[in-house]
């Protein structure tokens, strides 16, 4: 760990704001993938034990399918989600100039459906909102994250950043004490990561289903027995976008798949 | 009349009592320990050792033991074999109690404080995370971890 601080000083030194002591330098980011054990590599990787695939081909079904008042599918719109969602998902949270805030893909999805579709909107980790969603950010697998370098984004990458930072619950712990200072050791028998967002909507083993990364940020919550945010709190907003700009250059993988 | 406010004393009495289950009792730090026991009475070893394997008391999420019957033990801090001989009972007392006081840093948690804490989870707040008698027992256990 001191050898990265010494990495992540000299950087500062060289390149500037960009990253504060503890963080951890672009080279050394490493996806949650790099922690697990070759049989959950091996799920992972392969398109037919990937059981994030079948949400993925049930998005493909709803990306086609006709909703809401207006009688639109996402396809009368967008086309061919291969081409037209082609890397969106790597610079998500995006600005929203109507809202003037970041609004995440779920929260995108939710918009379409509202301004666009006169439909209801789907529930937080419903199953066609994750399937959606997970359809979509598949089709950014491979490409490098992009997210938060609109300079808009800022206030709300740094309020993410502070939550990151900020101790909290009763065991008076902080992400940054875990993901930042302890990556590679074991909390219990588990790996601790580097929390990097790259897999979202992902299948996790302990969930026995899709999950997104709000439910992974709130379990760590109530892991140091932290009041969580709710869902689609401008606080959850701000940490995915800060993760996602701490991320930057690393590959998506959604759908991933975790322990 | 005076009777009944004698009654309604009372009862004020044992409602502020049953209120404040969750204060802290009073400790003193003398040097870098608590030297006086926080219940007034030894601790169990046996169910110490029992709290220190349980998941809810957090200690194995960080550290590892001489407990060969675990899987699950962490690496995030100091394996507790030896404890008892590097520590006194009064310096564990304290590090159990409020570990930041001797590192404001450290990720270990401060276990018998019930404030200073932000944002605490509805089901937590104003409570400390062991009881006195639960670090009593802890204590009594570390202490028996000699080489
Ligand atoms: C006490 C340690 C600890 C703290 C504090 C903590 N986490 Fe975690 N976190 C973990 C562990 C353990 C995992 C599970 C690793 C796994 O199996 O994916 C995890 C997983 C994650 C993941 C999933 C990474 C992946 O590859 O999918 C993210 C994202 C994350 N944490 C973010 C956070 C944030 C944000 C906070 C603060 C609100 C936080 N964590 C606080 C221990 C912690
Ligand atoms: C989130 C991590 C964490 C948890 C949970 C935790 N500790 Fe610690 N503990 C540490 C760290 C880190 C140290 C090293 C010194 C420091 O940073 O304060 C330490 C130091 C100690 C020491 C001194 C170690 C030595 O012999 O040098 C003892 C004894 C101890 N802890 C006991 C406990 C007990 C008992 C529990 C549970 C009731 C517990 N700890 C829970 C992180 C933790």
């Amino acid at each position: 760990m001191i050898v990265w601080r010494a990495i992540a000083a000299a950087i500062l030194l060289v390149t500037g704001p960009a990253l504060l002591a503890g963080e951890i330098p672009p080279d050394a980011r490493r996806s949650g993938y790099s922690f697990m054990g070759p049989d959950t590599r091996a799920m992972q990787d392969d398109d037919t034990s990937n059981p994030g695939m079948l949400f993925v081909l049930d998005g493909e079904a709803l990306w086609g399918k006709k909703m809401g008042d207006a009688g639109k599918a996402c396809a009368d719109c967008h086309g061919d989600a291969r081409s037209s969602m082609r890397s969106v998902a790597a610079r998500y949270p995006a600005f929203d100039k109507t809202l003037a805030r970041p609004v995440t893909l779920d929260q995108r999805i939710n918009l379409c459906r509202a301004n666009h579709q006169q439909a209801t909107p789907l529930p937080y980790e419903s199953r066609d909102l994750l399937a959606l969603s997970a359809y979509v950010a598949h089709q950014s697998r491979g490409i490098p994250i992009t997210a938060g370098d609109d300079p808009q984004l800022k206030p709300f990458v740094d309020q993410g950043r502070d939550l990151f930072m900020q101790r909290e619950g009763q065991l008076n712990l902080a992400c940054t004490n875990c993901h930042d200072d302890n990556f590679d050791k074991r909390l219990a028998g588990a790996p601790v990561t580097q929390a990097q967002p790259t897999g979202y909507p992902l299948y996790r083993l302990e969930w026995q289903t899709l999950g997104s990364i709000e439910r992974r940020l709130r379990s760590c919550m109530s892991g140091v027995r932290a009041q969580a945010y709710d869902y689609g709190s401008p606080e959850l907003v701000a940490l995915e976008l800060y993760l996602m700009s701490r991320a930057r250059g690393l590959p998506m993988e959604t759908p991933a798949v975790r322990p | 009349m005076a009777r009944a406010s004698v009654h309604i004393a009372a009862l004020i009495a044992s409602l502020a009592c049953s209120a404040s289950a969750d204060e802290l009792v009073p400790y003193k730090i003398v040097g870098d320990g608590i030297p006086q026991s926080l219940t007034g009475a030894p601790g169990d070893a046996a169910r110490g050792r029992t709290l220190v394997l349980a998941r809810t008391t957090t200690c194995i999420l960080c550290h590892s033991g001489p407990f060969p019957e675990t899987r699950f033990q962490g690496d995030l801090a100091p394996d507790l074999t030896g404890a008892g001989n590097r520590w006194t009972a009064s310096q564990l007392r304290l590090r159990l109690v409020d570990a930041a006081r001797f590192n404001p840093d450290t990720i270990m948690p401060s276990y018998y404080r019930n404030d200073g804490v932000a944002r605490v989870g509805r089901n937590f707040a104003g409570k400390p995370i062991l009881s006195a008698a639960e670090i009593e027992d802890i204590v009594a256990f570390l202490a028996t971890l000699r080489d």
